[in-house]
């Protein structure tokens, strides 16, 4: 995992100069390994760890599950590949060949022709299907505009995770500096930074997150910078209080007395050993990135209207109440996702503290 | 006491100046001018291109002077400082839409909102005192266990997801009539009606948007609950009121119970921000004219002194309750003012 590979070389540094590193490496590897005995154990939390694994293969894979071209196509006897064709076309990397440029690959007279197992992007209009209930034409049926449901939700995923992942790396990383400067420093700097805290505690952060998603350009990035701007002090208090216990442990000041600059201290010394209870907010505060986005597109603001959501399929249902598929699906999506990373962070939760450990 | 009590009231003044400046420079520094997008409406295609140079002075005169009617047209500093000095007199200025005080604006949705948290706040604590309870006395148990697991998959419910599948399965569409699809009194509500029909036509209409404020609180404090009863439960005094024989239920109830209430209340302060958030959904989904919908309109309509004053007033609200609970925590454990906090 991800977090092995961190805390791997954590203390060594310091520790080197005592003759220890061997010792302490172990003792972190251990403590690693136990987390992630814990985490398997607990069978919730790998429910989630597979969901959220699963979550993440289908967004990455948007394209190829969800889509209006074909993946294979024999054409006047050549064969194209127009879905791999179209994500290169994206990128600049290549060009449209002539002849499939402006085709309409549903009515094309193909030799042969594979779709993929929808064939629909999240968002092609159809107006001549609005509302359509889930048939096996359209899996989780048609919005007002024919756009197909299952489609929005496979392309919505990889906005929500991207929004979810950005916005938590954003306040991971406001979060750890502040933190880390308040705990490490204490005194001024932590009663300065409390205060900074207490600011963002107090602040209506769903109130103020609409108030400027709805004065500002709507914008997928803005969405992203602003979740992540209010939602780092959970992390921050987190990584203050690691600190505050870190700073006066032996092995920063052995460090301290070999002269390592103050610096290194706090981000490759401390830091990695401070990360652990980090991680479950880091975990936590993905879902609720994902529920404050899907909140936002859900009033109609944050992402730009004609980008279609997880939350502003279920706006629809709102104001077309017979259509019950706008409602129920879109709202699982969102809830299957939150609870599944809210399992791991509480199963990671519990593998961290080692007073729960071995109690079940 | 008097220097813990002094100290965080000194703390308070900068953080009070942050919050004022926070919200003023959040609602201020939104592109777009707002005598360009409110009192400029009419004017806007006439402000642009093919307007002759003696119109558009008129059009010009007309923004400056709505500008300098809310003040606009100082520089930010000078608008902060006059914003900040008026607000120590509860004057918010009045809305850009009606020129209606702010404050009267408030006042009006302030008893709805209230209403409803009120509510939802005592549901979530008579559902989750009970529930925490029951969990700290069957600790482990498959109950306890059920209780924990269920109250969990509730908190990851999204509210969005609820107030939807509501409004579309049991408000009156296609589906079940069980409850109104808005509003808060029937469209007949006459005051003629006897006291008990007009309590029932407000339950009926309140009681989806209260269980939707509060079903997610339900895990938190119930969780909270039972471990601080935990805690309680193996201290020595318990152990004592048992060896003198009291009944278990003189021993949970009285003496375990009060004890480990005291945290659940100080909380309180941690839960208002997210009501008033949760508020935004549930006034706007079931059109409930409390401060959320208020809030959520002014946004949209830029309507600045509104939002300003809105967002101001939770964050001091917020502020208030948090100090009022550290207070509340010192009374209860003298080691805090002491300044051995815990984490």
């Amino acid at each position: 995992m991800a977090q092995e590979k961190r805390a791997g070389p954590v203390p060594v540094g310091a520790v080197v100069g005592l003759g220890l590193a061997a010792g302490a490496h172990n003792r972190i590897e251990g403590h690693w390994s136990g987390v992630w005995k814990g985490l398997k154990r607990n069978r919730l939390a790998v429910a989630g760890l597979y969901t959220v694994g699963f979550l993440l293969i289908m967004a990455a894979t948007a394209d190829f599950l969800a889509n209006n071209k074909p993946y294979t196509m024999v054409y006047q006897g050549r064969t194209y590949f127009p879905i791999i064709r179209s994500g290169l076309v994206k990128f600049r990397l290549t060009q449209w060949q002539p002849e499939l440029l402006n085709m309409d690959f549903k009515t094309v007279a193909a030799e042969r022709i594979v779709f993929p197992p929808i064939p629909y992007l999240a968002s092609d209009i159809d107006l001549t299907a609005p509302f359509e209930s889930p048939s096996t034409k359209h899996w989780l049926g048609t919005d007002k505009l024919g756009r197909d449901v299952m489609a929005g939700l496979i392309h919505g995923s990889r906005i929500s995770l991207s929004i979810g992942f950005v916005a938590v790396g954003i306040a991971l990383t406001v979060g750890v500096i502040l933190g880390a400067l308040a705990g490490y420093f204490g005194s001024w700097a932590d009663l300065a930074i409390s205060r900074i805290f207490e600011i963002m505690l107090t602040l209506p952060t769903l109130f103020l997150l609409i108030t400027i998603a709805a004065m500002f350009p709507p914008s997928i990035f803005l969405t992203m910078a602003i979740i992540g701007l209010t939602g780092w002090v959970g992390i921050a208090r987190f990584t203050r209080g690691e600190f505050l216990k870190i700073r006066n442990l032996d092995y920063v000041t052995a460090a301290l007395a070999l002269g390592v600059s103050t610096r290194k201290i706090m981000f490759r010394h401390i830091l990695p050993n401070a990360l652990a209870p980090v991680m479950v907010s880091v975990v936590l505060g993905v879902a609720g990135a994902i529920l404050v986005e899907s909140s936002l597109s859900f009033l109609g603001i944050g992402v730009p209207a004609e980008t279609v959501t997880w939350g502003s399929i279920l706006n629809e249902a709102r104001s077309s109440t017979f259509a019950w598929w706008l409602a129920l699906f879109p709202g699982a999506a969102i809830f299957i996702t939150v609870l599944s990373y809210y399992l791991v962070g509480e199963g990671l939760r519990d593998a961290l503290d080692p007073r729960l450990r071995g109690s079940r | 006491m008097g220097t813990y009590l002094l100290k965080r009231l000194l703390l308070l003044v900068p953080t009070l100046i942050g919050i004022t400046l926070v919200c003023f420079l959040v609602v201020r520094l939104a592109p777009g001018d707002p005598a360009e997008l409110i009192a400029g409406g009419g004017l806007k295609g006439a402000s642009g291109a093919g307007l002759s140079l003696e119109k558009r002075s008129v059009v010009d005169q007309a923004l400056a002077e709505w500008r300098a009617l809310y003040g606009l047209d100082k520089p930010l500093h000078i608008q902060y400082l006059v914003w900040l000095k008026n607000l120590f007199r509860l004057d918010f200025g009045n809305s850009f839409k009606d020129r209606r005080p702010v404050w009267d604006k408030i006042r009006e949705r302030l008893p709805v909102t209230i209403k409803l948290n009120i509510f939802s706040i005592l549901l979530v604590y008579l559902v989750a005192i009970p529930l925490g309870i029951y969990s700290a006395t069957h600790a482990d148990s498959l109950g306890d266990r059920i209780t924990t697991f269920g109250a969990f998959i509730l908190f990851s419910v999204p509210l969005i997801w609820a107030a939807t599948m509501a409004i579309v399965f049991v408000c009156g569409g296609d589906f079940l009539y069980l409850f109104p699809p808005g509003g808060l009194t029937s469209i007949d509500y006459a005051r003629e009606w006897p006291l008990w029909e007009k309590i029932k036509d407000q339950i009926w209409h309140l009681f989806l948007p209260v269980v939707l404020l509060s079903y997610d609180g339900f895990a938190g404090l119930s969780r909270y609950m039972r471990s601080s009863m935990l805690e309680v439960l193996r201290q020595d005094f318990v152990q004592v009121a048992r060896a003198k024989g009291l009944s278990e239920h003189v021993v949970i109830l009285k003496h375990v119970l009060r004890n480990s209430l005291i945290p659940q209340v100080t909380i309180l302060a941690s839960i208002l921000p997210a009501f008033i958030g949760g508020s935004v959904i549930i006034e706007t989904v079931f059109s409930i004219p409390g401060l959320g919908q208020l809030g959520f309109e002014a946004v949209l309509a830029r309507d600045y002194p509104i939002v300003l004053a809105l967002l101001t007033v939770s964050a001091l609200l917020t502020l208030v309750g948090i100090l009022l609970s550290d207070i509340l925590l010192a009374v209860v454990d003298p080691r805090i003012a002491f300044g051995r906090r815990g984490q």
